[in-house]
């Protein structure tokens, strides 16, 4: 439901509606007194941030576009991306777990889903209790999504799946899997379908944790399916449409990720312009240098661009019109942005930027990955291409 | 306890964000421009005590009040996302918000108590922007009502409260009768966060805005700042060899 019917464009919007604002306020809050505090220990120490999520979960953080009766906040996609921001300026990490369970897991049972499947894959995933994980990535092809090798074949009234994914978010920490597997290799793509797999289950395991440069309070590993059996009602959407599933749920996710991003980018500069007031070089705080004020405006103009295109794009999602190009540039804008704002900021900390006493190191690793995940740069490219191409008719 | 209302002050302070607090080239004030507003943290527990007790089913409605200008109304809708069932906001902006002070707004609360009969006034021990410790105490003089100040624990028994008090010796345990004031000190609860659907049903409340002047009230001030500055820049320190050496300085100085 969007809270400001009439207010369709960005251009329309001079000011965040004041439930937005109220929420803004009220996820920095928390980010501020429960997220940043703890941030560097949980990178450091690879914990998942199980009490964090909980907390979120109540607050009705972990299923923002679920209605109500399903136990979630029923709230939009501006709303989605304000929270994401400020819980990822608070802590990167955590805020890759509430997006992939917002954007990547309940979102396609949201919008492919039974009404028996939402009760069943949903509602308990609301909390924070549970969450839930996406097995689109398998460790022969990552953009490459058409060439899934993960096969699922029909035995009575069972599916069995065999194949191995990577790279899953969540999944040590996660009840519940989307799996993508082809039913059909001739049909290549149209033959890819998607199933809900619970976790833990018999014929299903999960490999290594992997040691990761950033977000690493998050888990990520492979997912390895070995004659894993499932009923036949856990396919979701109908059969040969996991691709399509796939790419939809993409399009959504771009927008959390943009907004993670987002925050990664926004602490890389307030930790800059903090350190540049009280850094004295020459005499005067550095802040006063041309060199430095020039770093911290390109920072600014990086972020409020990438922000006003998440914005965009969650708007336009919001109104049930086309999104998909403006997610990609969202996505592409916040992530660029984000590994500039981060690299940027280690430049204006100087030595102090190198090491662990100062949180600029750990926004340099957290903000790298969001170049690759959910599209990378080069796709997201491909994406925006392939949209204007089609509007200029070629 | 059958309580009709209970009336929950939501402080609407200015929050620093910088590190620097500037003190405005005229010594009047300090540079409030740009500076966000947010809820007192004391008020904050406040409501949050008032939520737990409507919970609990020992009060029946809780209502949000604040003085000030027009973003005062956010810090009540913040109330309201917290489980606060209504607000008053008390419009004053201008000069007289600059100036008005815990005896005007002590004013304003004790005639909406009257106003809406209620039975519990909720609010925060202290303002942190101005630290004056006063409103509750001077609204309670007012209503010539019993006051909880410094609350750390409260309990509701029949028609009475059982409060503990956080004072310098130590824990302070007191019965006062209703209907009466209470202050929350830093203890009393851990406030919550407003959940989401919460944050969008407060938008449904009601908030109804009313004048000073329609209370009754006059929030003309009886004080005048005369100057405000910083204060004094830290010195450097001495180091002295003996104990001996200290007590010299010491005297020297005109300390001992």
């Amino acid at each position: 439901i969007s809270f400001f019917t009439g207010c369709r464009s960005l251009s329309q919007l001079a000011e965040l509606p004041e439930t937005h604002q109220i929420l803004r306020q009220t996820c920095r809050d928390y980010a501020d007194r429960e997220l940043s505090p703890i941030a560097a220990r949980l990178d450091k120490e690879h914990v998942y941030p199980a009490k964090q999520i909980q907390e979120l979960g109540a607050m009705g953080v972990m299923a923002m576009e679920v209605p109500e009766e399903l136990g979630g906040a029923g709230m939009d996609y501006l709303a989605y991306s304000l929270a994401m921001e400020e819980i990822s300026r608070g802590c990167a990490s955590t805020g890759v777990v509430v997006s992939v369970n917002n954007s990547l897991y309940i979102g396609p049972i949201l919008k492919f889903g039974t009404e028996e499947q939402k009760k069943q894959w949903i509602q308990p995933f609301t909390t924070g209790e549970k969450v839930g994980c996406f097995a689109l990535s398998e460790p022969g092809n990552g953009s490459d999504a058409g060439a899934a090798s993960t096969t699922a074949h029909q035995e009575g009234d069972e599916w069995v799946v065999n194949g191995t994914k990577a790279w899953i978010t969540n999944s040590w920490d996660a009840s519940a899997a989307i799996v993508f597997a082809t039913t059909d290799k001739t049909l290549k793509h149209k033959g890819i379908s998607a199933f809900l797999v619970p976790m833990p289950h018999p014929g299903l395991s999960l490999g290594k944790k992997e040691d990761k440069l950033g977000i690493r309070a998050s888990s990520t590993a492979n997912i390895i399916l070995e004659d894993c059996r499932i009923p036949l009602g856990y396919m979701l959407g109908p059969r040969g449409s996991g691709f399509k599933i796939a790419m939809q749920t993409l399009d959504s996710g771009r927008i959390g990720i943009a907004a993670q991003a987002l925050g990664i980018a926004q602490a890389s500069l307030e930790c800059a312009a903090d350190y540049a007031h009280r850094r004295t070089a020459f005499g005067a705080p550095i802040g006063k240098l041309q060199a430095i004020q020039f770093k911290l405006a390109d920072m600014a103009v990086a972020i409020e661009g990438a922000r006003l295109l998440t914005w965009k794009a969650a708007l336009l999602r919001d109104s049930k019109k086309a999104f998909t190009k403006e997610a990609a540039m969202a996505k592409l804008a916040a992530s660029e942005a984000a590994t500039f704002c981060s690299h940027q900021a280690i430049q204006v900390l100087g030595g102090m930027g190198y090491v662990t006493d100062m949180p600029a190191e750990r926004h340099y690793r957290d903000a790298r990955i969001t170049e690759i995940y959910e599209g990378t740069s080069e796709i997201q490219r491909l994406v925006i291409a392939g949209q204007l191409l089609k509007e200029y008719q070629l | 306890l059958s309580c009709k209302v209970l009336s929950s002050v939501v402080t609407p302070c200015y929050c620093f964000v910088s590190p620097q607090i500037r003190v405005k080239p005229d010594n009047t004030g300090v540079v409030t421009d740009g500076v966000k507003h947010s809820m007192n943290p004391f008020c904050e527990i406040a409501v949050e005590e008032a939520v737990k007790l409507k919970e609990k089913k020992l009060i029946k409605e809780v209502v949000a009040v604040s003085c000030g200008p027009q973003q005062s109304q956010e810090t009540i809708r913040t109330a309201l996302a917290m489980g606060a069932d209504r607000g008053i906001h008390v419009d004053v902006s201008g000069k007289d918000y600059e100036n008005l002070g815990p005896l005007q707004v002590s004013k304003i609360l004790a005639a909406l108590a009257k106003q809406e009969d209620a039975q519990l006034i909720l609010l925060g021990k202290q303002a942190i922007d101005d630290d004056c410790n006063q409103t509750g105490q001077m609204t309670a003089a007012l209503l010539d009502w019993p006051q909880g100040t410094f609350a750390s624990e409260v309990s509701l028994e029949g028609d009475k409260i059982n409060l503990v008090r956080e004072i310098d010796g130590g824990l302070e345990h007191i019965k006062i009768n209703t209907p009466a004031v209470i202050t929350a000190d830093l203890r009393l609860n851990t406030p919550r966060y407003a959940t989401l659907p919460n944050i969008m049903k407060a938008k449904k409340k009601k908030i109804v805005t009313v004048k000073p002047a329609d209370l009754g009230v006059d929030v003309t001030s009886r004080l005048e700042v005369l100057k405000v500055e910083e204060p004094p820049q830290r010195q450097a320190g001495m180091k002295v060899e003996t104990v001996e050496d200290l007590v010299v300085k010491l005297k020297e100085a005109g300390r001992v």
